[in-house]
């Protein structure tokens, strides 16, 4: 009996480029608007623009059903940890998008009230730039989180968020020991890391 | 067991087959299957209500609030009906003067259950 030739009857893949294939196609944005980003970001999932065509159409509003934070606007200090603690919440795995200059970098507020960049307190994949960015910026940001996805691999992505969990402990342990407000604690590891040369607190 | 009764066997053995069936089909899906497969990792924060991100000022939703809010509600209930049935009777009243007398133990009675609330003190807020 010779061998039996399967030929392309049988498609063989790795694990991980399985999973990611499926998660990149089906991402539910969370909008975490808070500037004129969240306005062009109506256009972005409305008829015209169309995220729904990228497997993104399940838009949610709360962080339990959703696994892609998009961060539309700017964040000031005292929206920090706000911010960390939607995106403590939301569903594993989980991806951010820093959508506009604000959200990136801090963009023209360059102030004592604004974040210079939401990266700073939680992990951001993908920026992207403009002010506020038009919907095919917008999109292609979105298509390039999802390269992204593909590319990487399952352990280091749950590492990365587990990372993330562990900062948010230290936070905790800070609120409790200092007896301060979140605000005041992100602030203050913000600063600390800031001082030590570094720029993220996760 | 009577002979009509016996016939009518195979329809309660289908009904009990599509029950199992039925249930087979929740419980795996809705228990065994997502118990194996869907990632789960508790986190302090995670497990917080959502509250917009914004801390918590009381734990959840859940709390007890006060019992005059249902006196309110029940003393509001007795003036509306009697407001609601006061107003078309005001209307026909000029037609139908025999209809004073039974309108007024009807107040009456009305007034009966607010002088007993007043003198219960549901009235009084500040207690």
């Amino acid at each position: 009996m010779g061998a039996i030739d399967l030929d392309d009857a049988v498609l063989t893949t790795r694990l991980d480029a399985v999973i990611n294939w499926g998660r990149k196609n089906s991402l539910w944005p969370m909008p975490f608007g808070t500037a004129c980003c969240a306005i062009e970001f109506m256009s972005v999932m409305a008829s015209r623009y169309d995220m729904s065509r990228f497997g993104a159409e399940a838009m949610r509003f709360s962080p339990r059903q959703s696994d892609m934070l998009m961060i539309l606007g700017t964040i000031t200090n005292k929206q920090a940890p706000v911010l960390r603690q939607i995106y403590a919440q939301m569903a594993e795995p989980k991806w951010v998008v820093a959508v506009g200059v604000c959200a990136s970098s801090g963009g023209m507020y360059r102030t004592y009230a604004t974040l210079q960049g939401a990266d700073r307190v939680i992990p951001v994949d993908v920026y992207v730039p403009g002010c506020p960015p038009r919907p095919e910026t917008m999109l292609y940001g979105v298509m390039e989180l999802q390269k992204k996805i593909s590319r990487e691999s399952l352990s280091a992505r749950k590492e990365h968020i587990e990372r993330f969990y562990a900062s948010m402990a230290r936070q905790e342990e800070l609120q409790e020991a200092k007896g301060l407000s979140s605000q005041q604690v992100v602030r203050e590891m913000v600063v600390a890391a800031g001082e030590q040369g570094g720029q993220q607190i996760w | 067991m009577t002979p009509a009764a016996v016939s009518f066997l195979p329809i309660l053995l289908l009904f009990l087959l599509a029950l199992g069936v039925g249930a087979a089909i929740l419980v795996i899906s809705g228990w065994v299957l997502p118990g194996l497969l869907k990632p789960n990792n508790p986190q302090k924060t995670k497990l917080t209500p959502y509250e917009c991100g914004v801390p918590l000022r009381q734990d959840g939703a859940r709390h007890r609030y006060s019992v005059k809010f249902y006196l309110v509600a029940m003393l509001f209930i007795l003036f509306d009906v009697e407001a609601a049935f006061l107003l078309p009777w005001a209307v026909q009243f000029k037609t139908h003067l025999g209809t004073f007398w039974a309108m007024l133990s009807f107040v009456a009675t009305l007034l009966v259950g607010y002088i007993y609330a007043w003198g219960k003190g549901a009235l009084d807020w500040e207690r």
